[in-house]
């Protein structure tokens, strides 16, 4: 009887073997923790996209492998090991957190894959390791808080309190709006990241408004936006410290905001590269079919996540599914030739996408529901500030 | 740092008391289960975790924030009794290390349960208006309504346990049964009830500390993983067993990681440079409770105020 089980697995097994005729993609995201809330999106966004292209890239099936990376960069290295290695992945794309990003880089490029970053976008993958086979469809982190700089000087802010996680990313974000900001910067505070996270910010906010500083700038992505949304209501100082955020106030946060009426969120400004307003054909098409799929709107991270997708697709029918010709998927890979939801973008020589920055606004829509809608264009054609540490031409 | 600011100072002592307050609930319930049960309960987290959903599934039921602590406080009491029946029974006689591993799979169903029932996305608790706003209490010192509210149900629990431990009869049975379980088993108290009883308090006093947290934060799976470390070194500092040691213990560890995050990097600053404390000073706060642990393991293991054991 044993010997029956495994031949038959043994044959199951052989039939599974990659021919020709399939590409894989393997997709690291955050699917346990709080902060799969995010992963979910994603998620659902990726398979949104393969929906959208019938489940083949060109003539070939697409087989697509989540992996969790947990919200720990040792998982997240594990779970891209085993695309790697073990499901021998075409493409690995996903991860959310830098950090996550930083600690699986190498696994992926080492192995001569290309990685797609749908999200995270450390300083250093955009500089000094910056690498040909890596491809970001999202932003450098520094870039979308620089564009929130510009819209604070453009408001006549003076002075400003400035709060994130203490992480690679908490960093990149601070750094960013420093980078651009011309008024004086009364405090900062970089609080306790991770699975077990600061999420009590009473302490924080009560030394922020006795700094005097006439707004207050935070990055708090995941679970820890509602709470600090939550206590910054509470604290009353809606009036008295106007909000701008970076990655805080998106689609993922706005319904559970709306559901406990905090509508100190509303008005607020957030800056990105993206917005689901956005007028073109492909977001339109995404954005009506996410809420008509899953009863949302898609976050930032679930566009970055559906133009991965596109972009490797459109990478496959450019070499017509020969994954052998690596040179040539590189080159349509830089190409950019998709209907990004975003609009045209092109990439810098690290590989980081030269686009446009949006100021938003949280508004109402015509049903009621919290969303964004674009107000004006902070950047044009924006390149990220470290493509010249990057070795690449 | 120029001149000390006393209203900052005072409203960052009034963060550390709620914290430190919130603390006592957890630590209070996990002090009894150690000290009477000699249970170790890792699953303590989950309980408040469970509280906190809970309160949250029946605020919006009931569309009242208090009556819906009120209705979900038994609630998680019956849980507690629930979890004291089926799994830490099964598990009294066995050693320490079995019961860290029994609890640790029981943090690992119940988060998942959790998943299931309400979902990977935390609960948001919508408060009445009144709740939403701030008081004023000194001209200067302006505190949210809810954190008030926090340090009121705190003290009053913390009063009430008080009562119950040191002027009823089974506060005498608990403080009996911390200092030598096994006379007290061999002078015919029914050790079942008494063990049960104790358990599902604790389950409550954990369930009430996660409702009280959840509107300020949010009710979400895990939760609990993170305050029951804090809990355990509460515990350690304060002694185990000891109610009065779980106060000071989590008054303590409260103050000092409250105020150690709000002055640590201005203090930094003094003597070093900016860009330095910026990043000293997170990391150091966020290290502080751990080295006051440390010490007490060190110079007095027995806890602060430990109970008196014969």
């Amino acid at each position: 009887m044993k010997k029956l089980v495994s031949a038959a697995l043994a044959a199951s097994m052989l039939t599974g073997v990659a021919w020709a005729d399939s590409v894989k993609v393997g997709f690291v995201t955050t699917l346990t923790t709080p902060a799969a809330v995010i992963g979910n999106d994603m998620k659902n966004a990726v398979d949104l996209a393969v929906e959208h292209m019938g489940g083949k890239m060109g003539n070939l099936d697409l087989e697509l492998i989540y992996g969790d990376d947990g919200f720990a960069p040792d998982t997240g290295k594990q779970a891209t090991d085993k695309l790697v290695k073990q499901d021998d992945v075409d493409f690995v794309a996903g991860y959310i957190w830098s950090h996550v990003l930083l600690a699986s880089r190498k696994s992926a490029l080492d192995a001569g894959k290309f990685l797609i970053s749908a999200n995270a976008g450390p300083s250093p993958v955009a500089g000094k390791l910056c690498h040909e086979n890596f491809f970001s469809t999202s932003w450098q982190n520094d870039q979308t808080p620089m564009a929130m700089g510009e819209v604070l000087n453009q408001n006549g802010v003076k002075s400003i309190y400035l709060m994130a996680p203490n992480y690679a990313a908490g960093k990149n974000m601070v750094s960013g709006v420093e980078r651009t900001f011309k008024g004086e910067i009364k405090g900062k505070d970089l609080t306790k990241w991770g699975a077990d996270a600061q999420l009590d910010f009473s302490a924080e906010l009560a030394k922020a408004k006795a700094s005097g500083a006439e707004a207050i700038w935070v990055f708090y992505p995941g679970a820890a936006a509602g709470a600090f949304i939550k206590q910054y209501h509470q604290a009353g100082l809606k009036d008295v410290m106007p909000l701008y955020t970076s990655f805080t106030v998106d689609a993922i946060s706005l319904p559970k905001l709306q559901a406990a009426n905090f509508e100190s969120v509303l008005g607020s400004r957030i800056t990105q590269q993206w917005d689901p307003s956005l007028d073109n054909a492909a977001n339109k098409k995404f954005v009506s079919d996410f809420k008509a799929k899953y009863g949302a709107y898609p976050s930032f991270y679930a566009a970055q996540s559906y133009d991965a997708m596109m972009l490797i697709k459109s990478a496959v029918e450019a070499v017509g599914g020969n994954m052998d010709d690596k040179d040539g998927i590189r080159a349509a890979l830089k190409a950019a030739n998709y209907d990004s939801v975003r609009g045209k973008y092109s990439y810098g020589n690290n590989n980081m996408p030269i686009q446009n920055f949006y100021l938003r606004e949280v508004v109402a829509d015509a049903d009621g529901n919290w969303t964004t809608k674009v107000v004006a264009t902070v950047y044009e054609n924006h390149q990220d500030p470290y493509a010249a540490e990057c070795a690449l031409k | 740092m120029g001149h000390l600011d006393y209203a900052l100072l005072f409203i960052q002592t009034l963060n550390g008391l709620q914290l430190g307050l919130l603390l006592f609930l957890v630590a209070s319930g996990l002090t009894l289960v150690f000290g009477i049960l000699d249970f170790v309960n890792l699953a303590h987290g989950s309980l408040y975790m469970l509280g906190a959903f809970v309160c949250a599934s029946l605020t919006f039921l009931v569309g009242n924030f208090l009556i819906a602590i009120l209705l979900a406080l038994p609630i998680t009491a019956l849980i507690g009794y629930g979890v004291e029946r089926t799994i830490a029974r099964a598990l009294y006689t066995r050693d320490h290390l079995d019961q860290v591993l029994g609890t640790f799979g029981l943090i690992l169903v119940l988060d998942t349960l959790a998943h299931l029932i309400w979902g990977p996305a935390g609960i948001a608790i919508p408060l009445p208006a009144w709740l939403d706003g701030q008081i004023e209490l000194l001209p200067g010192v302006v505190i949210p309504v809810f954190r008030v509210l926090i340090i009121v149900i705190g003290l009053l629990t913390a009063l009430g346990l008080m009562w119950l431990v040191n002027f009823t009869r089974l506060g005498m049975l608990i403080r009996a049964g911390a200092s030598n379980r096994t006379m007290v088993a061999a002078l015919g108290i029914d050790i079942q009830t008494l063990f049960a009883l104790v358990f599902a308090l604790g389950a409550t006093l954990a369930g009430l500390a996660g409702m009280l947290v959840a509107p300020i934060t949010e009710a979400s799976i895990g939760m609990g993983n993170n305050v029951i470390i804090t809990a355990f070194v509460v515990i350690i500092v304060g002694g185990i067993g000891s109610m009065k040691g779980a106060f000071v213990g989590a008054m303590l560890i409260g103050l000092i990681d409250t105020l150690g995050r709000s002055f640590i990097d201005d203090a930094f600053k003094l003597f070093m440079e900016a860009e330095a404390a910026e990043s000293a000073g997170p990391a150091v706060s966020a290290m502080l409770i751990y080295i006051i642990m440390a010490g007490v393991l060190a110079f007095r293991p027995q806890g602060l105020f430990p109970p008196k054991v014969r």
